[in-house]
């Protein structure tokens, strides 16, 4: 039991992608300028990593390790093929907003880091944990910075206006150094936090 | 006697300058700028001033946890430049956003005074430019009604005159013209600017750059509305913020480089990349990204512009 709590808390906090190792940056800033934005891709990356986690988990055997970074590129390539085509086929105006970052989740780090270092050197129930763990700590990273993003930038969220009329948005961070900014405060407050809660 | 031999690691010579009082030395420098704002747009430029440089003081305070509101004297300088960058009359809450960011994300996000990069009033100004530009940019600058202090300014607004080339040199020189606060009045500028050259806080090099080069470039490639070339190349020079970012922020001590050949091309980058932005960009203005980019450039132009040493022989 504490070892699948721990597989699976560990993507979440103390080695949240975004937060605390700094990985997948590009879609992190690209994607997040609204909530259903930032979700999407969260999902995304979350469906295509557990799935070649549990992938590269049963076949770690089989691949001679000389080669196995393409072959991991490979199972992380088909499954990117497959959430691109289902996104498009579902949900057109998301797949349409989210564009090039969709076939970039291959070169997502977060996922060929965690195919690298995690699923495959153990077996298929822990790399699926692992896989989830990860996935929701970084859709979870995504939904808190693209909701200040969308709210300060915006005023709104989901599209729905929190703010009120007589609230001019803020635009910066509807822009790129607006997700630099967004994204470095928030690094700051998660270092403060993390160091009042103990976790370290 | 054994009072008579004072024993002492260096250095030996010290300044009598502090922070304070260099900081100090820029407060009086801009008071004329001020003053002219002042006289030209009435109460409304006066309420920008001190809210922007009250908002920075009070920012400056709390993220230092200090009572003394002053303080060095940088955040005053700080906000007070952040306000002459903007139009006479903003809402209120643009100009005290701009000081916070100024202060919080321009400076005390790298560690404060001595370790920003950016000049944190231009960082503060790019923020805001970039967020509400319906505010600052457009037909927002207020005609000047000179010596009506009680008049509403912002009644009457037109676009830059770097936009609309109708105004004579002379009206630039003066600062009778709409713009922003600061960067009206060429002649209160100047006489800024000689109190800081009197008192040392600034070399040559970075405004004559400066200044130089938007003079040349106005010269060779600006078209305009204006007789010769000559005086297209002037206009250049006057209107707009080049004389304001030329002096007082180009100048600034803690993101300029220390070289006095690295001076020289950070002043001259600064010019070219102003008139690009003026002359080709999608802003009529291009002081606040020329400063910044240079800004950033600045640690590579210290390093490649090492002087060599007293005897140093050249590989």
């Amino acid at each position: 039991m504490s070892l699948i709590k721990q597989d699976l808390t560990r993507g979440i906090i103390h080695e949240n992608p975004t937060f605390r190792l700094l990985l997948g940056m590009c879609p992190t800033l690209a994607v997040t300028t609204l909530v259903i934005n930032g979700l999407g891709m969260g999902l995304a990356t979350t469906f295509v990593l557990i799935c070649s986690n549990l992938v590269i988990s049963a076949v770690r055997q089989l691949i001679p390790d000389r080669i196995r970074i393409p072959c991991f590129i490979m199972i992380i390539a088909t499954f990117v093929t497959i959430a691109e085509m289902l996104l498009r086929a579902y949900q057109p105006d998301l797949y349409a907003a989210l564009g090039v970052f969709i076939p970039l989740i291959v070169v997502n780090c977060i996922i060929l880091g965690r195919a690298e270092a995690f699923a495959s050197k153990n077996p298929l129930g822990r790399s699926l944990i692992d896989g989830l763990g990860y996935g929701v700590g970084f859709t979870l990273a995504l939904l808190i910075l693209s909701a200040v993003r969308e709210l300060l930038g915006k005023g709104t969220l989901l599209g729905i206006n929190i703010m009120g009329s007589a609230f001019e948005p803020m635009s910066i961070f509807g822009l790129p150094p607006g997700a630099f900014i967004a994204l470095g405060l928030l690094l700051a407050l998660m270092n403060v936090v993390s160091r009042k809660l103990g976790i370290d | 006697m054994e009072n008579k031999l004072i024993v002492s690691s260096s250095p030996h010579t010290r300044t009598p300058e502090t922070i304070e009082s260099i900081m100090t030395d820029v407060l009086i420098a801009l008071f004329p700028v001020a003053l002219v704002s002042v006289l030209l747009f009435g109460y409304q430029a006066l309420l920008t001033i001190v809210i922007g440089t009250l908002a920075a003081m009070v920012t400056e305070a709390l993220i230092l946890r200090k009572k003394d509101i002053f303080g060095d004297g940088s955040a005053a300088v700080t906000g007070l430049l952040l306000a002459l960058t903007l139009p006479p009359a903003p809402p209120w809450w643009v100009v005290v956003i701009g000081s916070v960011v100024a202060i919080g994300i321009g400076k005390h996000v790298y560690g404060g005074l001595g370790n920003n990069l950016f000049n944190p009033a231009l960082v503060g100004r790019a923020v805001l430019l970039i967020s509400w530009g319906t505010n600052l940019a457009g037909d927002v600058w207020a005609l000047p009604q000179p010596f009506a202090f009680t008049a509403d300014v912002s009644a009457v607004t037109a676009a830059t005159p770097l936009v609309t080339q109708d105004v004579t040199l002379f009206e630039l020189f003066l600062g009778n013209i709409n713009g922003s606060l600061g960067e009206v009045s060429a002649l209160a500028l100047i006489i800024g600017a000689l109190w800081l050259f009197y008192k040392g806080h600034i070399d040559w090099r970075i405004p004559g750059g400066f200044i130089g080069a938007v003079f040349v470039l106005g010269f060779l490639l600006g078209g305009g509305a204006y007789e010769n070339a000559l005086m297209t190349g002037l206009f250049h020079v006057l209107a707009g913020g080049v004389l304001l970012g030329a002096f007082f922020m180009a100048t600034d001590m803690v993101t300029s480089p220390v070289t006095p050949r690295g001076r020289l091309i950070y002043g001259i980058g600064c010019g070219v990349v102003t008139m690009l932005v003026r002359l080709y960009g999608g802003y009529p203005e291009g002081v606040t990204f020329g400063i910044l980019l240079m800004n950033g450039l600045t640690p590579l132009i210290d390093n490649l512009t090492v002087p060599r040493k007293f005897g140093e022989v050249k590989k």
